[in-house]
């Protein structure tokens, strides 16, 4: 595989953390260009820390990682410009307002103003947040809170969109709007990688599913291919989660 | 084990948490006991000493009291307790609106006025504990040099305690009743910081205008006060009878307190459980539509940065009454200055001091909120800025503010004394940049809100703080008599400065990631990841 293939948005090699423990052990991924891919795994699989070391929010004992071709630990700055990160809790001012909030993200991002004020709001319109786009976040509820964030993290029109668990707390309907948009961002050419402890939902958006477990890569592929790799004929994909994960302690198991 | 639900039980509970808070600020995550008591006896080692040096000068203190003795720890009582008052009611306030685990409490079939008694009760223990933590040193210095007499001082610090808490709580539910719960909180936290500093101030403004200083002393020792006040066997004198000494005085002062606080507690803990409920239902944010929007307007990141910071400031009433309070103190400089252009006196030896250390002060707290209160630390960390340029723009941020609030007294000075200005431009910078840095290496992700507990999240970043303040602020008390002594103390700044980074978590960082620090070693890498 050519490290800087232009048709892999993100590329991880060897990717290493350890706080007090290996949170991530060697891990290797790849996410195509206009694919959704999604990383489940147990809690403490290090699924987290793999995302925050590809925003930069963490940094990698060893390792590499390459968005775009652009060498993340080495110019970081430049693959943060195409990247966009949405945490599990919403990350906004409470004292600003959903379109002020936007315009300053958008000022991070270095967006021009007219772009900006153009795209912010077609995502308040998109996302059904024009009866709050003056009130201050402070008031907004839970879900509300993750639409704007949701907002902020598309305002910059990034070309690979790293989720978090961005499902927690939102009601179905918010839900179904989050997964339309971000469906939609797939379908216009973005590169998804998300986490999620909502199998049915990485089921039904997924293209590829990665099942991460010890911070490594246990399983990957598409819902057949992880059937396979879990010696499952069929069923949905928690019973094939869970057979992965059961085969994988019974392996680690012989290891040790 | 006490019966669950009886104030033995909860008394139990909060014990147990408030040692364990304790702990941890002493000695940090290992909580060690062993570790937290070195801690206690080098801070009680080193107060000693200030308290000695302080007090070594008065040989005087075994004679017999007189008014002017009395007038000044009479003074001294009414500047302590005033304090005391002050942070007892923002405690007191605390109580009720701090919804950490109130909520679960007062939704359990338990009584909930029986916690509230003990944690008022905790409230007179914190308050009479800090107190007398405080004045401890100079109590036990002056008992050596002036007599075992001076020992009775303990027993009137925790009279004075008892009396601030009920004080406090009267106020507190009294406004409640007047305003309601929602205004309460912001009212409160004013009222708290004006009574804290209004003895203080007052005697300020009365020096000012009678002697053209704004010391303390020389009003509280001189010859019109001793003439205008009551004669020395007034009951005014009786807390300051009590200090020295005078065990009939003691028991009636400690009698009188006691009496007050108990009456106090058992009118007003009933009602307590009732006044959390309605604190719980009413929210600090407010839904405001309407405002002057801001859009950002020509932005680069940096420029987004510095206007987020001054617009999240300007927008929180709240956090701006907190910040702001501390410049109340500069208000006798203010006044000094304002005389000084009618006179044409030039007493500014006590005013530049004065202005540094409240620069430094300040723009600690700004800080603080720009680089620790930072609500999405992880949005600043994944945008396409370094670490730099993040930081940069906020120290920037802080700096326009400070700039904006000392750049008037700065202009004033440059009319009535250039050489001062000088001074205080150079005072203010230092002290602001050293508070500055400190928040900066000693930075830990926490709401906003918290501004106020800030001090008790890093011991050695308070000290540090506070230090390098006092010690600029000492180079520009010194610079008009001897620029030498003003370098040194200058220098002296700067060591305590770089000694803070020695030992600061970010520098401790950069050496070594990961191990047991992993959770504190994330939050550095937010910042660090992306430089």
């Amino acid at each position: 595989m050519n490290p800087a293939d232009p048709s892999f948005a993100l590329e991880i090699r060897g990717l290493v953390k350890s706080f007090e423990k290996p949170a991530v052990d060697g891990l290797d991924l790849s996410v195509r260009t206009g694919e959704f891919y999604a990383l489940l795994g147990p809690n403490g699989a290090g699924k987290t820390t793999t995302l925050r070391m590809i925003t930069g929010l963490l940094k990698p004992d060893r390792g590499s990682i390459t968005a775009f071709g652009i060498d993340a630990l080495a110019d970081p700055v430049a693959a943060k410009q195409i990247m966009a990160w949405l945490s599990e809790e919403p990350m906004i001012y409470d004292k600003l307002t959903p379109i002020e909030y936007l315009h300053f993200v958008a000022g991070l991002w270095g967006v021009d103003n007219d772009l900006a004020e153009a795209r912010a709001r077609d995502l308040i319109g998109w996302l059904g947040l024009e009866a709050h786009a003056q009130a201050r976040c402070e008031g907004l509820s839970r879900g509300m809170r993750q639409k704007v964030a949701l907002a902020g993290a598309l305002v910059h029109e990034p070309r690979l969109i790293i989720l978090d668990e961005p499902f927690t707390g939102l009601d179905a309907g918010s839900a179904r709007l989050v997964k339309n948009v971000l469906r939609e961002r797939a379908l216009a050419g973005c590169s998804v990688i998300m986490t999620t402890h909502i199998l049915d939902v990485a089921e039904r958006m997924a293209d590829r599913i990665g099942v991460m477990v010890a911070g490594r890569l246990l399983a990957e592929g598409d819902l057949d291919e992880l059937r396979r790799q879990a010696g499952a004929a069929n069923g949905n994909l928690e019973h094939t989660f869970l057979t992965l994960l059961d085969t994988g302690a019974a392996e680690r198991t012989v290891t040790a | 084990m006490n019966r669950a639900g009886t104030i033995l039980w909860f008394a139990h509970h909060e014990g147990r948490l408030a040692w364990r808070d304790w702990l941890w600020l002493m000695s940090g995550r290992r909580r060690s006991v062993r570790r937290a008591a070195l801690g206690l006896i080098a801070i009680a080692l080193f107060l000693h000493g200030f308290a000695f040096l302080v007090l070594h000068r008065y040989p005087d203190l075994s004679r017999p009291p007189d008014q002017r003795m009395l007038i000044v720890l009479t003074g001294i009582l009414a500047l302590y307790g005033s304090l005391m008052v002050s942070q007892a009611m923002e405690r007191v306030t605390r109580a009720f609106y701090g919804r950490a685990d109130l909520d679960l409490i007062l939704s359990s079939p338990v009584t909930a006025w029986r916690l509230f008694a003990v944690r008022i009760g905790a409230i007179v223990v914190t308050i009479a504990a800090m107190s007398l933590a405080l004045a401890a040193p100079f109590i036990n210095i002056v008992s050596w040099f002036g007599g075992l007499r001076w020992l009775a001082a303990y027993g009137v610090i925790a009279a004075l305690a008892m009396v601030a808490v009920a004080v406090a709580i009267i106020l507190t539910v009294g406004l409640f009743r007047t305003i309601g719960p929602k205004r309460t909180r912001l009212c409160a936290q004013i009222i708290a910081a004006v009574i804290g500093a209004s003895f203080a101030i007052g005697v300020q403004f009365a020096a000012i205008l009678s002697y053209g200083t704004p010391s303390r002393v020389v009003l509280l020792q001189s010859e019109a006060l001793t003439r205008f006040v009551p004669d020395s066997g007034s009951i005014l004198w009786w807390p300051a009878r009590a200090i020295l000494g005078d065990l009939p005085a003691l028991a009636v002062v400690f009698g009188i307190s006691a009496v007050m606080l108990t009456v106090t507690i058992s009118i007003f803990t009933p009602r307590f459980g009732q006044l959390a409920l309605a604190t719980g239902g009413v929210s600090q944010n407010s839904n405001r539509k309407g405002h002057r929007s801001c859009r950002f307007r020509r932005t680069s990141p940096i420029r987004a940065l510095r206007r987020k910071e001054w617009m999240l400031l300007r927008r929180d009433p709240w956090l701006v009454s907190q910040t702001l309070m501390q410049l109340l103190y500069l208000l006798p400089p203010a006044f000094l200055l304002w005389r000084s252009f009618y006179n044409g006196s030039g007493s500014f030896a006590l005013l530049v001091p004065v202005l540094i250390i409240a620069a430094g002060q300040l723009a600690g707290s700004l800080a603080w909120l720009a680089i620790s209160g930072e609500d999405a630390p992880d949005l600043i960390a994944s945008a396409p800025v370094t670490t730099a340029r993040a930081i940069r723009a906020k120290t920037e941020a802080v700096m326009g503010v400070i700039t904006i609030i000392f750049g008037p007294f700065v202009v004033a000075l440059l009319v009535l004394a250039p050489v001062s200005a000088l001074i205080t431009v150079l005072g203010v910078a230092g002290a602001a940049a050293s508070a500055t840095a400190i928040q900066f290496w000693f930075r830990a992700q926490a709401k906003r809100s918290q501004l106020r507990r800030r001090h008790t999240s890093s011991l050695i970043a308070t000290f540090a703080e506070a230090l390098s303040s006092f010690s600029w602020a000492g180079a520009g008390a010194l610079a008009p008599a001897s620029i030498w002594l003003a370098l040194i103390e200058g220098l002296f700044a700067l060591a305590i400065v770089a000694g803070a980074w020695v030992i600061s978590p970010a520098k401790n960082t950069k050496r070594s990631s990961g191990g047991a620090q992993q959770h504190h070693t994330k939050r550095i890498e937010v910042f660090q990841a992306g430089s």
